[in-house]
């Protein structure tokens, strides 16, 4: 019994593999072989790619999934089937859920409504302090032994700085890694959007770039003072770049990563009040976009991710300032992440590893990577396949998204997970 | 879609009037000659013409306002409209309606025109984008974004007055960062060929990249009211202070305060103006209100004729002759004239 995926063109960039081979894929769902068949494999069903790219399965940084708390946007069964069919095998999921991931209880809970659908995989995130209230320090070690692989405080700021040492130098006793959001909450105030020429004309309340800045540096500090692993989650401006690059430089432990709609959109996108573009932290200027791109490339940005949220209609249907944020992503990552390469900033193999080991890096899990013994978590694509994302096509229960309409270029023809077709998509669909 | 997009018809013609910015020089002006065209009828004795009969205005206030709704009431009852008047305040979006949720209410009544105010920047927008063909939105003011009528109402005060626009120099003076009116004017004056339009205040009421609206900002009254012909105070809101953005009133009046003294920098044939309501003793001294310069009382007469125009206009009806002994035509009862 095994499955062959024959004929594609594999990247797989942890192993340096980036030409045309066959998978090997045995009965218990492990990859066996790569290019040539392991000694006694049996055939069973054969999965003809040629054209087609083969990579690891996606791994999405940050994908919120509605439950529990939000069941009314979307669920862990609907956003885990979108998120194979944009090739994601495997996310990490905010602990900003309702209740929030604060015991080890919601952690297990989560992961094991993610294997009953078998779709992807969920990585929990750990909340930082109880409750996300910014106070006290949450079970660090007991959440890590549930399966959080990382701990955050999401969007919810922590204003005392002595709390977030603390957590911070706790969690370096653990060796755990914290995922920080960082932006100063007083400088971001009401603001809904970036502070520049396109706040003004539209009067709507302006979150101005120094929130972020004062943010990454204070924790940069704090980073500085405890040793803590810690990654920056999604940068909007160049100056932040700028710091974390420098941080690198200084050979502090620090990461960042940037989502994909930050690559692709700028302030001006909220036009005439888009709330679709009403996301957080903001789109900012041209300039600040193209300072994240280039992050990509020098390789101070790590990782793309979706940082999915999934809206009911009504939750767009506001005046901007009172729409929710957000963006449904998953479907759209690799294709945005694709664009990249499409526009010459980054080559093929780097788009695949910004979506599949560099992030898988950063939280230390064992994914991403499709060397022999690996689990067969796969995302296989036609690269040259041009369509048109409409609301009516995706999977995802929240259909709130900026790109709706745009023209897209690579689409996921399979999914596998754990050596199981999870997802197809016929190339006519 | 851009707003300019969606409040012009493929004619060029008004469907809805949600912004100053980006509207056609042609059609500003077309909206002071109409209003022009209405100032008789207020002294008249019958002061009714009948271009919006059988018409229904719902006047939509979530924002509470005495001024701005009472001369969009008496606007569309002098064109003969039915008039409802609507404070929804919060209270209905607190019990789980939405703002077009309620709105999509009253259009099920067929209602004609919704005038409306909204504490949130793009709800006039949002409306308008979300309604069906037949209706019309007049944006009463939304936020910090827009209150299109009452530039309009100010411009046609500078015309009255200053006779155009090509060799004027226009301070708007205050709060600019929280002011919906301060946007609408400096886009209706950039429009209309305006030779300098200048913005006064500290910098914490200058909202960032303001230059890149066509104005020259300055901090200080002397040097921003040198030689201007015409001055526009805004509304100081007292709980400004508390958001750390001026340090008292006193300071604020010492500085940027309009008495006569400062206003002796500028020309000496100088308006000034004031879109309501004033802080005597904040943002004017009352000597300068009540003196030879001021201009603020027309300015409410002349609100009423902007808004009957604007109505006018939106609903396709033809604007009254100027001379006031000619009977008006007949409106046109359906739909809306075309080119």
């Amino acid at each position: 019994m095994g499955l062959l995926i024959q004929g594609g063109h594999v990247i797989d960039p942890i192993n340096g593999i980036d030409g045309r081979k066959n998978i090997y894929i045995d009965n218990k769902g492990f990859v066996v072989g790569i290019g040539r068949a392991p000694k006694g494999f049996k055939k069973t069903r054969t999965l003809d790619v040629r054209g087609q790219i083969v990579c690891p399965g996606l791994v999405d940084i940050r994908a919120r999934l509605r439950e529990p708390g939000l069941e009314y946007k979307a669920t862990i069964e609907s956003e885990t089937q979108a998120a194979v069919a944009g090739g994601i095998t495997s996310l990490c999921c905010p602990p900003d859920t309702n209740p929030p991931i604060d015991t080890p209880a919601m952690a297990q809970m989560i992961q094991q409504r993610a294997w009953r659908f078998g779709m992807a995989f969920i990585y929990p995130v750990g909340a930082l302090t109880r409750g996300l209230k910014g106070d006290l320090l949450s079970d660090m070690a007991a959440l890590d032994e549930s399966g959080c692989v990382a701990f955050s405080n999401a969007l919810q700021p922590i204003t005392d700085t002595r709390v977030m040492r603390r957590a911070m130098e706790y969690a370096a006793s653990f060796d755990l890694t914290v995922l920080l959001h960082s932006e100063d909450p007083w400088l971001h105030g009401d603001g809904c959007m970036h502070e520049g020429e396109v706040s003004t004309r539209l009067g709507l309340p302006g979150i101005p770039e120094a929130a972020e800045i004062v943010g990454v540096a204070r924790d940069l500090a704090l980073v500085e003072h405890t040793g803590v692993r810690a990654h920056f989650c999604q940068l909007s401006s160049a100056r932040a770049v700028a710091m974390i690059a420098e941080a690198q430089k200084r050979k502090l432990p620090v990461t960042a990563d940037v989502t994909a709609h930050h690559l692709h959109l700028t302030d001006q996108d909220v036009g005439s009040f888009n709330t679709q573009c009403h996301v957080l932290p903001p789109l900012r200027s041209l300039s600040d976009r193209n300072a994240l791109r280039r992050a990509l490339k020098s390789g101070v940005i790590s990782a793309v991710c979706s940082d999915h949220q999934p809206h009911e209609p009504d939750a767009k249907l506001a005046p901007f300032s009172r729409a929710e944020p957000g963006i449904s992503g998953l479907e759209t990552l690799l294709p945005l992440t694709l664009k990249l390469v499409e526009d010459g900033m980054i080559t093929l193999a780097d788009a695949v590893a910004l979506v599949t080991s560099r992030p898988a890096a950063i939280l230390g899990v064992d994914a991403g990577h499709l060397g022999v013994g690996a689990t067969a978590d796969v995302c296989v694509f036609d690269p040259d396949a041009e369509w048109i994302l409409s609301a009516d096509d995706m999977i995802s229960r929240g259909r709130n998204s900026p790109f709706l309409g745009w023209h897209l270029r690579g689409r996921v023809t399979h999914t596998l997970v754990g050596g199981k077709i999870v997802f197809s998509r016929s190339p006519s669909d | 879609m851009r707003e300019t997009d969606l409040q012009i018809d493929a004619d060029g013609q008004l469907l809805h009037f949600l912004t100053t910015e980006g509207l056609h020089k042609d059609l500003m002006l077309s909206i002071l000659d109409t209003a022009e065209s209405f100032i008789t009828i207020g002294k008249r004795e019958i002061k009714k013409v009948p271009l919006l009969r059988g018409k229904t205005v719902v006047n939509l206030f979530f924002e509470t306002s005495t001024r701005t709704r009472t001369t969009f009431e008496i606007a569309a009852k002098r064109l003969s409209a039915d008039v409802i008047n609507l404070n929804p305040q919060y209270s209905s979006t607190s019990k789980g309606e939405t703002l077009l949720d309620t709105v999509r209410n009253l259009e099920a009544m067929h209602t004609d025109l919704f005038v409306v105010r909204h504490g949130n920047s793009g709800a006039a927008f949002m409306i308008a984008k979300h309604a069906p063909p037949h209706v019309r939105i007049i944006n009463a003011g939304d936020g910090r974004h827009a209150h299109p009528t009452q530039a309009m109402l100010d411009m046609f005060t500078i015309r009255a007055h200053k006779g155009g626009f090509e060799k004027l120099r226009v301070a708007i003076v205050g709060d600019i960062m929280h002011s919906r009116v301060a946007r609408s004017q400096i886009h209706a004056l950039t429009t209309l060929g305006t030779a300098e339009v200048r913005v006064i205040a500290p910098r914490t009421l200058l909202p960032a990249g303001i230059e890149r609206l066509g104005v020259h900002a300055f901090t200080d009254m002397r040097g921003g009211l040198e030689d201007v012909d015409v001055v526009i105070l805004l509304r100081l809101q007292r709980e400004r202070m508390s958001g750390a953005l001026i340090p008292s009133e006193q300071e604020y009046f010492n500085l940027y305060g309009l008495t006569e003294d400062k206003l002796a920098y500028a020309d000496k044939d100088v308006i000034v103006m004031h879109p309501g309501p004033m802080n005597r003793g904040l943002d004017i001294d009352s000597a300068v209100a009540d003196g030879a310069h001021s201009v603020i009382l027309p300015q409410v007469t002349y609100g009423i004729a902007i808004r009957m125009a604007v109505m006018a206009l939106l609903m396709g009806g033809q604007a009254p002759q100027s001379r006031p002994t000619r009977r008006t035509r007949r409106p046109a009862t359906t739909g809306r004239r075309r080119g």
